[in-house]
């Protein structure tokens, strides 16, 4: 018995030395931003700051237009997180608490498009946002990220658990069927919206092609493409390119630290397993 | 009855918003990216009908099969190393308890949810040939520093090193969610039995968690053959071409020669491999499914 202490001790460190290998280039990166520029690049691993500043944050705020891909980023992302639940979320009750004519061959056609990779669409979605004048416009960011099959999957799913009755005697009550829907089903599932939001959030946040190709101006830029477009003005600056980095990376940082348990849900949600 | 088209128009009513984007935003763009195909058109404007040419063309396009064969090397380098390391992964993490569990499972996730741009800039940042921290590891091993990204040999296997330390964290997770759902009683059983921690993963563990591998494997599988944002930011395809995948493929003939017609032929194919390969998948999953 005591051997297998002694053996599941190792593992646990070595679990735990694996674990800080895994995390050190963040640390190492964040590090890197409060320190002076002529020390990052001094030989040796300087694993503190041997001088504390913020000079590469402040280079950032100051000469480039991070203000603004912040704006460009906030107004996107979130768009597209209330439009997504928001579509998602009617169309899944629809489809699972109403009949309507269609609705069989809707559900397949959702279903099917799951699978079909949206990447692949980028030639005609650009066509398509320069037809309708969206080019470096918000809209043209938003709009070709609206498409979430699986968010409609996973709303059908839970309005399904609940019982028919259920509906059947709040309408004898006389609600009718918007109520129904935004008052009483949609209030039900949440967590499973605000799980949802969070994951539509910082995948808005964290899309790269889409944006890159639908926005050449730097202004109009979101943030975290932004941070690698002005690079070639920092040269080999790399507290100054990290400090960007830090700065595009907070908020989702920030909202996976915070809602950790509903981000981590979510992820199970979409790919089908409940945990 | 009244009651009946009552609902079916409120029915109407609420899926119309997602019918109407998903008509104008996926349909559509899909029909579109067909039809182009078979034009000469550039990127914006009207082309010529020209048949199956930018089909027969691609079929001897050389500078194609290449891509192809660069996005495979990339998956055969991604998906089984992936999907096995977050189930060794998940194995380490779920042995220990409370607050050290969180925060070791933090530290293995937090890299996926950062924006790839970001994960660009630290990478960067770690193999900087002169001044990168991670130098010192290739020097250990390699003898010499090597500049990864300019290195036909290296560049491809470094993307796909990043491209795991990036987003191994939700296989971790689907492999917790899966090895929580494992009844204790059988490991109990188990080890009444005296069976050793080997035999019990071999004839327990692994047959049991064999569902969610599957998943991980598909989902990493589809996701990888997608692959663009991180070898254009490490690479832009280089060096000499050696990293050039399918979706860059597309982005080059659409956005830089400007010839839509035939960067929509590369983009239907992919997209039927893409679909080819999903439904395969599946069937595979629904078959190993029944039969569990």
């Amino acid at each position: 018995m005591k051997r297998l202490n002694v053996a599941s001790g190792i593992i646990t460190v070595i679990t735990i030395g694996f674990a800080m290998l895994w995390a050190f280039p963040l640390y190492w990166a964040v590090i890197t931003t409060l320190k002076p520029e002529y020390e990052v690049v001094e030989p040796g691993v300087g694993l503190l700051p041997k001088i504390w500043t913020l000079a590469g944050y402040i280079y950032v705020v100051l000469n480039t237009q991070i203000g603004r891909w912040y704006l460009n980023s906030l107004v996107t992302s979130g768009s597209v997180t209330i439009l997504v639940i928001m579509l998602s979320s009617a169309c899944g009750y629809a489809l699972s608490q109403l009949r309507f004519p269609g609705r069989t061959i809707l559900w397949l056609m959702i279903l099917a498009s799951f699978m079909v990779p949206i990447q692949t669409l980028i030639v005609t979605h650009f066509i398509l946002m320069n037809d309708f004048g969206f080019i470096n416009k918000w809209l043209g960011v938003i709009l070709p990220q609206l498409i979430v099959p699986v968010a409609v999957i996973v709303y059908k799913q839970f309005f399904d658990q609940i019982p028919k009755e259920f509906r059947e005697a709040a309408l004898i009550d006389g609600a009718s069927e918007f109520q129904l829907f935004f008052r009483i089903f949609l209030p039900m599932n949440w967590g499973i919206s605000t799980a949802l939001a969070i994951i539509t959030f910082i995948g808005a946040w964290n899309n790269f092609l889409w944006p890159f190709l639908v926005v050449t101006q730097q202004e109009m830029m979101n943030v975290t493409v932004g941070i690698t477009q002005v690079k070639d003005a920092f040269g080999v600056q790399y507290a100054r390119n990290l400090s960007g980095a830090v700065l595009a990376a907070l908020p989702v940082a920030l909202a996976y630290l915070i809602f950790q348990r509903r981000v981590t849900e979510a992820i199970m949600l979409s790919a089908g397993i409940k945990g | 009855m009244k009651l009946g088209r009552n609902q079916a128009t409120a029915a109407f009513i609420l899926v119309a918003p997602f019918v109407i984007a998903y008509l104008v935003l996926f349909i559509y763009p899909t029909y579109k990216m067909v039809q182009l195909s078979f034009t000469d058109a550039p990127l914006i404007g009207e082309g010529n009908w020209i048949g199956w040419a930018n089909y027969i063309k691609l079929a001897s396009d050389k500078q194609f099969f290449a891509a192809a064969l660069h996005t495979g090397y990339f998956v055969l380098l991604t998906v089984i190393p992936t999907t096995l390391l977050g189930l060794v992964i998940a194995l380490m993490v779920t042995r220990l308890k409370g607050w050290l569990q969180s925060l070791v499972l933090a530290a293995f996730f937090l890299p996926y949810i950062l924006p790839v741009t970001v994960v660009f800039l630290i990478w960067q940042w770690m193999l900087d040939l002169q001044f990168g921290i991670a130098q010192y590891a290739i020097e250990l091993f390699n003898g010499s520093r090597v500049a990864v990204f300019r290195d036909k040999y290296w560049a491809m296997p470094s993307v796909a090193f990043i491209t795991i330390w990036w987003t191994n964290g939700f296989n971790v997770l689907l492999f917790i969610a899966g090895l929580r759902n494992i009844s204790q009683d059988l490991y109990d059983a188990a080890s009444l039995d005296n069976a050793s921690s080997w035999q019990q993963f071999r004839h327990l563990t692994w047959p049991l968690i064999w569902p969610v591998t599957a998943l991980v494997l598909t989902i990493q599988l589809i996701l990888q053959l997608k692959i663009f944002d991180q070898i254009y930011l490490f690479t832009q395809g280089g060096p000499f071409n050696s990293t050039y995948v399918m979706v860059q493929y597309i982005y080059k003939f659409a956005f830089q020669l400007n010839r839509g017609g035939y960067a929509a032929a590369v983009a239907v194919i992919l997209f039927l491999v893409i679909v080819v390969v999903s439904v395969l998948q599946y069937q595979v999953l629904r078959v190993r499914g029944a039969r569990s």
